[in-house]
């Protein structure tokens, strides 16, 4: 079928002449633009609400542009009780340090799965496989409890460790390191190489854009990470952004100005990291398919 | 058995070296905790009475489970959650790839505008939720406009909490099921529509004979990872209405949570949360078994 389809004529395929005035597609980019507003609306209205003072808040019709922008919003939940600087920290230091870890130890395992032979391989990447399956959640009360044995229940390490040993960098890696042909590891190797020098010469160069794509979609998963900072800490001084959102939830109870400024200085850092490497996340979650 | 050469030798050690640094994390981090929480399936264990007060009890968990009326009703507010989102998430998701998929202007910008509500934190979002579902909020402002007099207080009305989490899972997460379809959208091959032209084919047969049969894959892909994200949802559960009002939103995860940290009862919380994957796992194998059914590859 698939002959029969390209020996058919190549009349309908040409380019057809460039119209000033496209009518229908104006509409469609119109409807399809009414959707995305449509979609972006909570966000616009956080950031809106975030500069309005309590009462225009809730004044209807919505006023989208504040009638007075008042920063003030901000001040009070960057110095206020719980100063948002540390959480800032906090989540910076457990994100680099669990990514670059991540990066790492699972490019290192990747090469070690893709381009090596010896005994057992197949049957410990099998073992990783089988596990990526079980939810989180299962292994959240076992964490609690071994952590609480090493010690380390209610420090950043209790964050960092396991967002080091993400199975699906490993899996995702893996399978980007199989792509790259044999050929140039071999040709190295009878240079005398060693593996070390092709896996930091010739692979991690050429899987750039799987490393960068694992980078983007592991720094906005664990920067957006709420249950094991919920359950592993308790220090406030301690916590990472979302639980810390928790805490001017609580205090701000109902002044919502005020939650959507800490919310709009929450996701903020996300929002850049996102926007800055669109291609390369939307490239990770295409070609993983998985959400963590 | 050949004498290994130096090179084999050499391709053994690297191997293994190359690997232990993951390894050991794997079994720390991974293993070790799978292990662990399936023993403590079959015990019971108050987090209180310390490491010497874990008893082995066999089935009894699951037993209890069975008639639980909290576990029962988390399941099954987790099984009307996952429908709904899933099902949503994936129809608008579709739609708007087709719209992109489409003659329109802008097409990077409208992608993003689609997709960005999936990397904001569901924290983010809870917080937006509360603020825009509050009583006097946007979303009951309009109701009023709308000539709705008394509109009711969304999160704490029974027949509107859940509705108002699953609009919330939908909004995370339509988003990444355009992404998904636009992918598989632009490897149909042209010449499928141009043959259904010349069969003359209109739109909607195009759309439901080639279109449709053609991003099936993607549709599988799409229906067997989020019913596994649907039955994660906890953030905004936990945020906004702590399961209730009653038991109207409480789910499997955050009745699991709330079994292992504010009750201690850590063996009945790993029982639970197995049997939530068993649950899954079967999910995922029904619809691999069914897939050759509708799934064109």
């Amino acid at each position: 079928m698939g002959q029969l389809l390209t020996a058919l004529p190549a009349a309908s395929s040409k380019v057809p002449p460039r119209k000033t005035f496209e009518p229908v597609k104006i509409l469609l980019t119109l409807f399809a633009l009414g959707i995305g507003l449509f979609m972006v609306m909570p966000l616009v209205w956080m950031i809106s609400a975030s500069l309005k003072s309590e009462v225009e808040v809730f004044q209807y019709p919505i006023r989208w542009i504040p009638e007075t922008i008042r920063w003030s919003n901000y001040q009070e939940v960057w110095a206020g009780m719980y100063p948002f600087g540390i959480f800032y920290l906090n989540s910076l230091k457990v994100t680099i340090i669990s990514v670059t870890g991540l990066l790492i130890t699972s490019s290192l395992a990747a090469y070690s799965f893709a381009k090596l032979d010896y005994p057992g391989r197949d049957f410990l990447f099998v073992a990783y496989l089988s596990t990526m399956m079980i939810p989180p959640q299962v292994l959240l009360v076992p964490r609690f409890i071994l952590f609480r044995q090493f010690g380390i229940l209610n420090t950043h390490w209790a964050l960092i460790l396991p967002g080091i040993f993400i199975i699906f960098g490993v899996f995702l890696l893996r399978q980007f390191f199989s792509t790259i042909p044999n050929e140039l590891s071999e040709s190295a190797l009878i240079d005398g190489a060693s593996h070390l020098t092709i896996w930091s010469r010739i692979i991690m160069p050429l899987a750039k854009p799987a490393l960068v794509s694992l980078l983007i979609v592991s720094f906005v998963w664990r920067w957006n990470d709420y249950e094991e900072p919920l359950i592993f800490l308790n220090t406030k001084e301690l916590f990472t952004i979302p639980v810390a959102m928790t805490l001017f939830i609580d205090e701000f109870e109902t002044r919502y100005s005020l939650i959507m400024a800490a919310t709009v200085s929450a996701i903020l850092p996300v929002l850049v990291v996102f926007l800055a490497g669109q291609r390369f996340f939307v490239q990770g979650v295409v070609t993983s398919g998985l959400k963590g | 058995m050949k004498p290994l050469t130096q090179r084999q030798r050499n391709q053994w050690i690297a191997g293994y070296l190359f690997l232990l640094p993951n390894l050991l994390g794997f079994f720390a981090f991974v293993a070790v905790p799978v292990l662990f929480s399936l023993y403590l399936a079959f015990s019971r264990w108050n987090l209180l009475s310390g490491a010497a007060g874990i008893r082995f009890v066999g089935l009894d968990n699951f037993i209890t489970m069975a008639s639980d009326p909290w576990f029962i009703s988390s399941l099954v507010n987790n099984l009307v959650y996952a429908f709904f989102t899933v099902a949503f998430s994936i129809i608008i998701g579709l739609f708007m790839a087709l719209l992109l998929n489409n003659k329109v202007f802008w097409k990077g910008a409208l992608r993003t505008m689609y997709f960005v509500p999936y990397v904001v934190s569901l924290v983010a979002i809870s917080a937006i939720w509360m603020a825009i579902l509050s009583r006097f909020g946007p979303v009951s402002q309009f109701a009023r406009f709308l000539g709705i007099e008394n509109p009711p207080v969304w999160l704490m009305d029974p027949s509107f909490a859940m509705p108002a989490i699953i609009a919330l899972g939908v909004w995370n997460h339509a988003g990444y099921c355009m992404l998904i379809y636009l992918a598989a959208l632009q490897g149909v091959p042209k010449e499928l529509y141009e043959a259904a032209e010349v069969d003359g084919g209109n739109a909607r047969v195009k759309f439901f004979h080639v279109t449709l049969p053609m991003i099936s894959p993607a549709t599988f892909l799409l229906v067997i990872t989020q019913i596994i994200a649907s039955f994660r949802v906890f953030a905004p559960v936990q945020i906004l209405t702590q399961g209730g009002p009653g038991r109207s939103t409480t789910v499997l995860v955050y009745y699991i949570y709330r079994t292992a940290y504010q009750n201690y009862r850590m063996g009945y919380a790993s029982a639970m949360a197995w049997v939530m994957f068993v649950l899954i796992f079967l999910i995922t194998m029904i619809q691999w078994r069914g897939q050759k059914k509708w799934v064109n590859y």
